[in-house]
């Protein structure tokens, strides 16, 4: 460096001290009372292929943030600063962005979407003991690994897959066991192929026989093949395990072969319990069952988030309830910690019991990063509406099931 | 074992889609054959294509097959202002250049569409999306059918333009002698400009036939142009019958390796017939030799 250079810096810091100096002997009493605010990491795949449930994810999360900031902030420590990480739909692309959330100094990151991303994410995470929400990934790897910084609020893939099977025999017993051959298509990464072992493993202990897994990697452009394979074997019930676009391939080109199945159950359907699914495409969407994510309907609170979502003319989608949820947790916790130190934050967030949220979740308690009162729920598409038709304590509906022909 | 109603089908279902697969490849063996670049832009083009088709849906309720009509000349003079206003001042006359700067096009036109759009999904319905025709054996969409009929008549237009007119045998010229074509007169600029025009307006015609029964959103044209330059490669670089029929065939091998190999093993089919071509007839089907 020069001398010219040094001399430069020396007076610039020399007169930008002086000013500050003056600022704070001018106005002591806004600076003392301003609180230093939080910065939290808002982390989602808002490009590539999971972008549209990323940018759903970020539009909770932030929308959390506005209500938090517009009540005056966090108690004790002011308005919550978002930092907004897109992970581009990839795990490399997540882990850049938690070493940039880091070097920023956040407390904490929400989001994360898919379980490959969260997967990374948590990892990369610990390694600076930085507190990580996820919102949605599913993959119970996420929280077994004994990573002390992880917590998830809602339900994963064991407890999900348990409740949709119990769920799926109970509906098929009470209509008379119509259902015998089932078909599983699934989506080829992490989630799909999870899944997909998951239920080939347990569906013949509720004595159904699986035809044929078929898996399709993501983004797929056409369904026909799968859809003649189906055609082919005729199940009873098919199983999709896949995201939003090609779920929605998948149920336009059966209705468009006539393949007509007497259940179409999803677990964690990617559109199955989707509000723009069923306005844009009804007729393809009609009596499909889900167990999913899903927001309480008998809370004030989740519908009036509803209503607020819809104003916006967007969808009320699982990801956005979700996050929303993941940082109002968050910033429960931090009122809790009283500061935005990481290792107060942690354990503010594993002693937590968050309630008066928008889910329909048992009382909150962490136990190694996992929430024991996440479960999800059955949903069917009934009415042109998405009804919650399982588990009783919640539902809106009975379930409509074997398909009226 | 697949009966043989499954494995008429899925070859049916190849062929249609091939068809579509074929024009985003026409466009691109166009450029390729008269510039001699790949553009990189392609993908992009088409995924600002499905986008004008889906607002034209929207906003002026026009009939996507209606839209083509419109968007096919809208699209032409873009890609003929792009080629003119920015690849071409741009690469300095360097082919290398041009390479690197409708890769850097495909970049800014993906993120202003993402900027503009959100990463959102959508999708237009129409009443005959879902129709189809009762083959007996098999169901038949008929937006596909549409398409593959759709996709024939432009390439036979196409080969008209460059049989029997006056631009088509100057693009001709130029692709095969830049310089003599430059001496006889031709304005090399500007057929290079129309060539990037036929090429754009060739992916919009594909986005219209595209968007009744699939998606757009701003990343949706990649998925198509890896394809395509697979095809172009396996009909020869440049060659317009080579382009159509090695869509078909990749439509085919796609449809037959998702239905054998499953839909994740799927595309091994087309990268394997990717590397056999270039390693036993590196011109392709119909390329010409160099």
């Amino acid at each position: 460096m020069s001398d010219r250079s040094l001399a430069f810096t020396r007076r610039k810091f020399l007169a930008s001290s002086t000013l500050c100096a003056a600022a704070s002997i001018a106005m002591p009493s806004i600076l003392r009372a301003q609180e230093a605010g939080v910065k939290l990491g808002i982390l989602h795949p808002v490009s590539g292929a999971l972008s549209y449930s990323g940018t759903q994810g970020r539009l909770g999360a932030t929308l959390a943030i506005e209500e938090i900031n517009a009540a005056g902030g966090i108690k004790g420590l002011g308005k919550i600063d978002p930092m907004l990480g897109d992970a581009l739909s990839t795990p490399e692309g997540g882990t850049a962005e938690v070493e940039k959330m880091n070097s920023a100094g956040v407390a904490a990151i929400i989001g994360g979407y898919a379980s490959a991303v969260c997967l990374a994410v948590s990892q990369a995470a610990a390694r600076y003991d930085l507190p990580y929400v996820v919102d949605v990934g599913v993959a119970d790897a996420i929280v077994t690994r004994g990573l002390k910084n992880t917590f998830r609020f809602g339900p994963g893939f064991g407890v999900i897959a348990k409740t949709a099977l119990d769920n799926l025999a109970e509906i098929n017993n009470h209509a008379g066991k119509p259902a015998k051959t089932v078909m599983i298509v699934h989506e080829d990464s992490l989630f799909g192929s999870g899944l997909a072992k998951l239920l080939n493993t347990q569906l013949p202990q509720h004595g159904f026989e699986i035809l044929e897994t078929i898996p399709h990697p993501t983004p797929t452009r056409d369904f026909n093949n799968v859809v003649l394979k189906i055609k082919a074997q005729n199940p009873d019930l098919v199983i999709p395990a896949n995201y939003y676009n090609e779920y929605v391939l998948l149920a336009r080109t059966m209705q468009q072969q006539r393949v007509k199945p007497k259940g179409i159950y999803s677990v964690l359907g990617g559109a199955a319990s989707s509000y723009k699914f069923v306005k844009e495409f009804p007729d393809a969407a009609k009596y499909i069952m889900d167990c999913n994510h899903w927001f309480d309907p008998g809370s004030p609170k989740a519908l009036a988030l509803k209503k607020k979502i819809e104003d916006k003319g967007q969808f009320y989608t699982y990801e956005v309830y979700m996050n929303y949820s993941c940082v109002m947790l968050v910033a429960d916790a931090l009122a809790r910690a009283g500061a935005a130190d990481r290792a107060k934050l942690a354990a503010a967030l594993e002693s937590s019991t968050f309630s008066g949220h928008v889910m329909p979740y048992g009382p909150t308690k962490f136990v190694n990063g996992q929430n024991q009162g996440a479960a999800p729920v059955n949903t069917q598409v009934l009415d042109n509406d998405i009804k919650v038709v399982l588990p009783a304590n919640f539902a809106q509906a009975k379930p409509v099931f074997p398909i009226p022909a | 074992m697949f009966s043989p109603v499954i494995l008429i089908t899925a070859i049916l279902n190849g062929l249609l889609t091939g068809a579509v697969y074929a024009l985003v490849a026409l466009g691109l063996t166009l450029i390729y054959g008269v510039l001699h670049i790949i553009n990189f832009a392609h993908g992009a083009l088409l995924s600002a294509a499905l986008f004008a088709a889906f607002f034209a849906f929207h906003l002026l309720g026009l009939d996507p097959y209606l839209a083509a009509l419109l968007l096919a000349p809208i699209f032409f003079g873009l890609g003929y202002a792009i080629q003119r206003l920015i690849i071409s001042p741009a690469s300095h006359g360097d082919d290398r250049n041009m390479l690197l700067v409708t890769l850097g096009l495909s970049v800014v036109i993906e993120n202003a569409l993402l900027y503009a759009f959100r990463a959102d999904t959508r999708t237009i319905d129409l009443p005959y999306a879902f129709q189809t025709i009762d083959l007996g054996f098999t169901f038949l969409p008929i937006p596909r059918l549409i398409g593959f009929c759709v996709v024939f008549a432009v390439a036979l237009v196409l080969w008209a333009i460059m049989r029997r007119t006056d631009v088509g045998k100057a693009i001709r010229a130029v692709a095969k002698e830049k310089l003599g074509a430059q001496l006889a007169g031709i304005e090399v600029s500007h057929v290079y400009a129309v060539t990037f025009g036929l090429g754009t307006a060739c992916v919009a015609i594909a986005a219209c036939l595209l968007i009744p029964t699939f998606y757009v959103n701003p990343s949706v044209g990649e998925a198509f142009v890896l394809i395509a330059f697979t095809i172009v490669v396996l009909g020869g670089m440049g060659s317009v019958p080579g382009a159509l029929v090695g869509g078909l065939v990749i439509g085919v091998v796609e449809s037959l390796s998702g239905l054998f190999l499953g839909e994740s093993l799927g595309q091994i089919g087309i990268f394997l017939i990717f590397i056999a071509v270039l390693l036993v007839r590196p011109t392709g089907l119909f390329g010409a030799r160099a």
